[in-house]
């Protein structure tokens, strides 16, 4: 049944039904309406948990970390300076090979200090061994957590991941969502079964110190895993789509883009905007098409070079920038490396960061800057810094 | 100088906080006692971290530093350490202070870094809506505490005192001419001074606490304070304070040795 709520609310319902028995998390906007949201579900009791306000961001994927190692289905979320201030656990946690799931409500990164949204702040988290991936509407962002656990916890995989979805465009606004059963969800999503965990009868150690000769091996072992993440989270992806008759089996998503000739490659809400522009463009004529990502970590780079098969111009269209870098964001630099065989050029197109809305004009923008072969560049500048 | 005035930076106004909030009062006492302590604008920085309270720095005419939360105190120990001869001033909330940047608060208090630091305690994580802080008193609703906070409360004053501060005090929004003489006498005195202010927070704290107006915040408050030496002497009849009062007034003044003093100071 569709039931319409804030994006917020339909991510705490995702939680609530995916039953993580630990809830830690410290307060910024724009999660808050979230962690705030679980306080209440779990102090009526409709969620068996622990549920714990933190002292910072620090400490609460620390505690996610703990409670995790011990064996319980955790759960954080949080955003841009809070995201930055847990890196160092982030990492651990991966190197843990914990399968954590954190809900990034993406926001930019100060100094100057800004509250709203662009994806700068989970992408710095890039080389992680979190999975990325990026919803494009409240359903999306709701589903995708049902499917991170799944993939995360799954013993071929075993790493954490990161659901993100665009703060305040996606965070504070309303959407009809359909939420699933409890009784459908614990069929897709059955109790966590660690693959190891702290336990005083059979004692492990998590974190320990590696020396030169042991410690490569780890981070083989962990892009080795990401790398058979691809497979895992296709295939709950379109176990998913079975159960509910929403299909998440593509890492891609493809839209109007069979006969294209220039694609736009973007990720999260900014996609929605994107389908409209596109079907303007079609009906003046233009050849073009979406390539939407839903997984950036892992890269899906088949699925990409498959995508964009035939087109002539790809205009990569970014909430980040990739500063110092030759391509001007992180996404482009991907998607050039996952075409380059085929040798189309692709533009790495830079706007809305610090929350600078993007218009249906800025994707016709950069359309056209692509089939012109402009090259990176911002879009949407203010005029006394050119 | 002649007037606070002088000190705001009006092309600022009108300032973000809400009507009947309790941090522009404290912002006032302070610049009166800058202006009583005759400090120079040129040689005076506000330093702060993240929330409503942390605001305060914006709206004032001096250099200022608005930091990462929590993280104002590391920030203003290196301002201090480079500029000696600055006279630092930290603005800082409760949560900022106590929750996120417990660690740094600690430290600083333990070096006794010659600064003034105002905590405006308004017993909420205000700037993101009124989340439980680690002084958001037993029973009271945030949105994080639906049913009432259970989690004991940071006593931040005695915090001060117990980590080493040489002057710890606190007063509250409503006691304006106390909270600006005990704001003076910690920029009086070299070394470490902090100066809790209980404010009010009508929007994220008192609407959820029958406490919906200012007033009833600031009567909450004239009714609740207990002197100092009042507690002590109901402390010594072996009574206690009954849930929901907080003692105010000078807990310690000491002269221990202090850190970025400068030499003609001492
Ligand atoms: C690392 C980090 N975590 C969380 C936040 C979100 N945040 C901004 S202000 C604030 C709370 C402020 O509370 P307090 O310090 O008591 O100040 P008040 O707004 O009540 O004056 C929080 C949690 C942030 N900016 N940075
Ligand atoms: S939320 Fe509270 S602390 Fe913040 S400006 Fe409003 S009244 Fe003041
Ligand atoms: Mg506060």
């Amino acid at each position: 049944m569709l039931q319409i709520m804030e994006g917020s609310h339909a991510v705490a319902e995702a939680v609530k039904l995916s039953r993580p028995q630990v809830v830690s998390a410290y307060p910024i906007t724009p999660q808050t309406h979230i962690v705030e949201r679980l306080a209440e579900i779990v102090a009526d009791g409709e969620l068996d948990a622990d549920y714990i306000c933190v002292e910072s961001e620090f400490s609460a994927l620390s505690s996610c970390l703990g409670a995790s190692a011990a064996g319980s289905r955790v759960y954080s979320a949080t955003t841009s300076q809070g995201l930055a201030f847990m890196a160092e656990v982030v990492f651990n946690v991966a190197g843990m090979r914990l399968p954590i799931v954190m809900t990034i409500a993406n926001r930019s990164l100060g100094a100057p200090l800004s509250i709203w949204n662009d994806q700068q702040d989970s992408l710095f988290l890039r080389d992680s061994g979190w999975m990325q991936l990026y919803a494009e509407d409240a359903q999306e962002a709701m589903d995708l957590h049902f499917i991170a656990y799944k993939a995360a916890e799954n013993h071929e995989v075993l790493l954490p991941a990161f659901v993100c979805f665009d703060g305040f465009i996606l965070t504070h606004t309303f959407e009809p969502v359909d939420i699933p059963k409890q009784e459908e969800i614990d069929a897709y999503l059955p109790a966590f079964n660690p693959y190891q965990r702290l336990d005083a009868k059979d004692p492990i150690s998590f974190g320990m110190y590696a020396t030169p000769d042991y410690y490569q091996e780890f981070r083989y072992e962990i892009n080795a895993a990401m790398t058979r993440a691809k497979k895992v989270l296709r295939e709950a992806g379109a176990e998913f789509g079975e159960m509910f008759g929403r299909d998440y089996s593509g890492l891609v998503e493809e839209y109007r883009l069979d006969d294209a000739d220039t694609a736009i490659v973007a990720m999260g809400s900014v996609c929605g905007t994107i389908k409209d522009a596109v079907d303007e463009m079609r009906d003046d004529g233009k050849k073009v098409g979406l390539l939407k990502l839903r997984s950036f970590r892992p890269f899906p780079y088949e699925d990409v070079r498959t995508a964009l098969a035939g087109v002539s111009n790809v205009a990569v269209l970014e909430k980040n920038i990739n500063i110092g870098s030759r391509m001007l964001g992180a996404v482009g630099l991907e998607v050039k490396d996952a075409v380059y065989k085929n040798g189309t050029p692709v533009y790495s197109y830079v706007g809305g960061l610090g929350g600078r809305d993007i218009r249906r004009k800025d994707v016709k923008m950069i359309t056209e800057w692509a089939e012109t072969g402009r090259n990176d560049c911002f879009f949407g500048l203010r005029e006394e810094v050119l | 100088m002649k007037s606070v005035e002088d000190w705001y930076r009006h092309d600022r106004m009108p300032h973000i906080f809400c009507t009947g909030c309790g941090n522009g009062t404290v912002i006032n006492c302070t610049l009166e006692a800058v202006m009583q302590m005759g400090w120079d604008i040129d040689n005076t920085i506000f330093i702060s971290g993240i929330g409503c309270s942390s605001r305060s720095p914006g709206y004032i005419t001096t250099d200022s530093l608005h930091t990462t939360h929590g993280r104002a105190l590391a920030f203003a120990t290196g301002v201090k350490l480079a500029k000696p001869e600055f006279d630092v001033v930290v603005f800082t909330g409760d949560g900022d202070l106590s929750a996120i940047g417990g660690n740094h608060f600690i430290h600083a208090c333990r070096r006794n870094i010659n600064m003034t630091v105002i905590c405006m305690n308004n017993m909420i994580y205000g700037m993101t809506g009124g989340q439980g802080s680690p002084c958001t008193p037993a029973g009271a609703i945030s949105t994080t505490t639906p049913y009432g906070a259970t989690e004991p409360v940071f006593d931040l004053a005695r915090l001060a005192e117990a980590s080493g501060a040489n002057y710890s005090a606190r007063w509250t929004a409503y006691h304006v001419k106390e909270l600006t003489k005990a704001i003076k006498v910690g920029m009086e005195i070299p070394g470490f001074s902090f100066i809790e202010a209980m404010t009010q927070c009508p929007t994220s704290y008192g609407r959820r606490n029958k406490l919906r107006t200012t007033t009833s915040m600031l009567e909450y408050m004239r009714d609740n304070a207990v002197l100092l030496n009042k507690a002590k002497r109901m402390e010594a009849e072996g009574r206690e304070l009954s849930p929901g009062r907080f003692t105010v007034g000078e807990f310690v003044k000491r002269f221990r040795p202090a850190l970025g003093v400068v030499k003609d100071e001492e």
